[in-house]
């Protein structure tokens, strides 16, 4: 490989790496906010349902 | 009626497509520079990703003018993640320029090119937005300082932008003058194919990280609604 052809694979290369990483990152928070999702369900579902006028 | 927008999916995969397009009209299509010969192939992915960066940052400036104006708390978190994507792209223009610099100039960076400092500048100041941001407390008052510190940032842009062109910089090259690009009719559509090609990918970004912050700060209220 020449000198000029690592430059551009260097650059191209580069560019895809920190896109691919940014997909991961926002792929990771999307797992999260899944978790912290099913999570929030669990605990409004635990929660005691707040009586109605016409209730007791 | 109202047309429907495409789904994140459909425009990822079409960013995909055109990405791999790109690469075959770059390198099977276009032909080598015969002056700077085959490094001048950075230039197809550096200059949309800078165009990017200034895109980025100019939309995060228009959202925080739109935010100023109705108060609307959403166009906050827009103009966020518009001046986040535009600090990424800033990121990757300043590395696959230097990688262009050492191939083309033999050094990583020079301080005699105006381009290259106001970009350095403009980039800084952005990177300066995040500090500023988080030092404050989630409310009324972050959104409109970090609203103000953005459109302040947009001034830039132009300066950043037309810098090569007041200025007598030798050593940035100007591909497009007055008279239209100056490369041939293929290596000007390579180009425009890489520049949609990088934009799109940079729009489903912002589209994916807009709904994870949105969806991050419903969370948050409602974690907080439930707790009382």
């Amino acid at each position: 490989m020449s000198s000029g052809e690592k430059y551009v694979a260097a650059a191209y290369g580069v560019f895809l790496v920190v896109i691919l990483l940014w997909a991961a990152i926002l792929a990771a928070k999307l797992s999260r906010l899944e978790r912290e999702t099913g999570e929030l369900a669990v605990l409004a579902r635990s929660r005691p349902t707040a009586a109605g006028p016409g209730d007791g | 009626m109202s047309i429907p927008k495409p789904t994140l999916t459909a425009l990822a995969a079409l960013a995909v497509g055109l990405g791999g397009l790109s690469v075959a009209m770059i390198f099977f299509v276009a032909p080598v520079d015969s002056d700077q010969g085959l490094t001048q192939k950075i230039f197809y992915v550096h200059v949309p990703i800078a165009l990017t960066a200034y895109a980025g940052f100019g939309l995060g400036a228009w959202k925080a003018l739109r935010l100023l104006m109705t108060r609307e708390e959403r166009y906050d978190l827009e103009s966020y993640t518009g001046v986040h994507q535009g600090t990424i792209f800033g990121v990757l223009t300043l590395v696959t320029g230097a990688i262009w610099a050492k191939a083309s100039w033999g050094v990583w960076w020079t301080w005699s090119s105006d381009q290259l400092v106001l970009f350095l500048v403009l980039f800084l100041f952005y990177c300066a937005y995040f500090m500023l941001r988080f030092s404050i407390e989630p409310g009324p008052r972050r959104e409109r300082i970090s609203a103000v510190y953005a459109l302040f940032g947009v001034a830039l842009i132009p300066v950043s932008f037309f810098a090569i062109r007041l200025a007598n910089d030798f050593i940035h090259p100007t591909v497009f003058t007055r008279e239209g690009p100056q490369m041939t009719g293929v290596m000007f559509a390579a180009f425009c194919v890489s520049w949609v090609a990088i934009s799109l990918v940079a729009y489903v970004m912002y589209r994916a990280e807009l709904a994870g912050k949105r969806t991050d700060a419903n969370l948050r209220e409602l974690r907080e609604a439930l707790a009382s």
